[in-house]
C-alpha cells in the first residue's frame, strides 16, 4: 500500500530522463514557430507534402526524420514570410511533383484529371442516345407495327379467308 | 448497321485496354516505389561544405565543375554506407573520377572516425551537419550517389547503396560515355 509514492518518484526520475535526453539537440527535431497562428498555417501546409520516404503519408504525420527536416525547413521559409505557393515550387525544384499529395493538373496527369468526368459524359451521351431511341420508335409504331405484306402473302391470306372458318375440309 | 456491331466490339476493347494495363503494373521488371529525381539534367545545386579536418579546404560547387565527378552522400550512423564502401574505391580506381563525399547529418567526430576506420575513397569531403545540402539535393535518405557531367549536369541519381552488379552494367558504362 505504501508503494505508490515510490513508484511514483520513480516514474517521475524516469520522464524526466526521457524528457532530458530529448532535448539533445538535433537537427531532425521539430521546432515549432513561436508565433502560433504561423505555426498552424505551416501545419496546414504540410498536409500537402508528401513524406517522400514512406509513399502515402503527409509529412504532418510521419515520424520518418526527412520528414522532420522538411517540416522544419518548411517553418523557417514561412518564418522568412514566404508563402504556400513560393514554399510548394521550392520543395518541387528539389523532390519532384511527388512530393505533393494532390498532383498538379498539367498535360502527363490529364488523363487523371478528366478522365472519370469523361467517363461519366460518355455514359450520360449512351443513356440519352437511348432514350431518344426509344421515344422516336413508340409513336410512329415503327417498332411495334407488323411489316407490310407482300403480294404473295396478300394472295395467301384471301384464300385462307375466302376458305371459311371451319378450315379446309369444311368448305370444299 | 456498320456503327453498331463496331458499338458492340467496344466493351470488348475496353477489357483488352484495361487488360493490357493490369498486366503491365503487374510486370516484374517494373517498380512501382521506384520515384523519378527532379534532378536529372538540371545543374548541380550550390553547396558550401566545411571540410572534415580543419586545415582542408572547403568543399564547393566550384570542386565538381570541368570534369565527370561523383557526388556520394553518406553517414557514420548509416550501415548501408559501410556497405557500399569499397565500391567507391572503385570508382576512382577504375575510371578515374574524383568522388567527392558529403556526410550527411553527421557530427565531425563521427565522421572522422568512420573515415579513419573505413579509409578515404573521396577526393575531398564536405560536412552537411544542418541536412540543408541534402534537401538541396533533393535526399531521401543515406546513401545517396550522384553522378554530373562535365558541365556539372546531374546525369545519374542512386537513392540506395552502389551494388557490384549496378556498378558493372550501369554505372561503369555511363562514367566511360560521359568520360568521352
Amino acid at each position: 500500500m505504501k508503494a505508490w509514492p515510490w513508484l511514483l518518484a520513480i516514474l517521475a526520475l524516469v520522464l524526466n530522463a526521457h524528457i532530458a535526453l530529448a532535448d539533445v539537440t538535433d537537427p531532425t527535431r521539430d521546432k515549432p514557430l513561436a508565433d502560433p497562428a504561423q505555426e498552424a498555417r505551416a501545419r496546414a501546409f504540410m498536409h500537402e507534402i508528401r513524406c517522400v520516404v514512406c509513399q502515402s503519408q503527409a509529412i504532418d504525420e510521419s515520424d520518418a526524420e526527412i520528414a522532420a527536416q522538411l517540416r522544419n525547413a518548411i517553418r523557417e521559409q514561412m518564418a522568412a514570410g514566404k508563402n504556400e505557393d513560393e514554399i510548394r515550387d521550392y520543395l518541387v525544384a528539389r523532390y519532384g511533383d511527388f512530393v505533393l499529395l494532390k498532383p498538379p493538373f498539367k498535360s502527363s496527369t490529364l488523363l487523371l484529371w478528366v478522365g472519370p468526368f469523361v467517363l461519366v459524359a460518355i455514359g450520360f451521351g449512351v443513356m440519352l442516345l437511348q432514350r431518344r431511341r426509344k421515344a422516336n420508335a413508340t409513336p410512329e409504331g415503327a417498332g411495334l407495327a407488323p411489316p407490310e405484306l407482300s403480294e404473295s402473302e396478300r394472295a395467301r391470306v384471301n384464300r385462307l379467308l375466302a376458305e371459311g372458318p371451319d378450315g379446309s375440309r369444311g368448305a370444299s | 448497321m456498320q456503327m453498331r456491331r463496331l458499338l458492340y466490339a467496344l466493351p470488348i476493347l475496353l477489357l483488352a485496354l484495361f487488360g493490357w494495363l493490369a498486366w503491365r503494373g503487374l510486370a516484374p521488371d517494373r517498380d512501382p516505389s521506384a520515384l523519378p529525381s527532379a534532378l536529372i539534367g538540371k545543374p548541380v545545386p550550390q553547396f558550401d561544405l566545411p571540410p572534415l579536418a580543419a586545415d582542408a579546404a572547403k568543399l564547393t560547387a566550384a570542386d565538381v565543375a570541368g570534369h565527370v565527378t561523383v557526388i556520394n552522400f553518406f553517414a557514420s550512423w548509416c550501415l548501408p554506407c559501410k556497405a557500399e564502401h569499397p565500391l567507391l574505391f572503385e570508382l576512382g580506381k577504375d575510371y578515374g573520377v574524383p568522388v567527392y563525399g558529403i556526410a550527411f547529418k553527421d557530427r565531425p567526430a563521427d565522421t572522422a572516425k568512420y573515415i579513419q576506420d573505413m579509409g578515404s575513397p573521396y577526393a575531398k569531403i564536405g560536412l552537411d551537419e544542418g541536412g540543408r545540402t541534402g534537401l538541396d539535393f533533393g535526399l531521401m535518405g543515406v546513401p545517396e550517389t550522384f553522378i554530373l557531367d562535365k558541365t556539372g549536369i546531374v546525369r545519374y541519381r542512386l537513392p540506395m547503396p552502389l551494388d557490384a552488379d549496378r556498378m558493372r552494367n550501369e554505372i561503369g558504362p555511363l562514367l566511360k560515355s560521359l568520360q568521352q
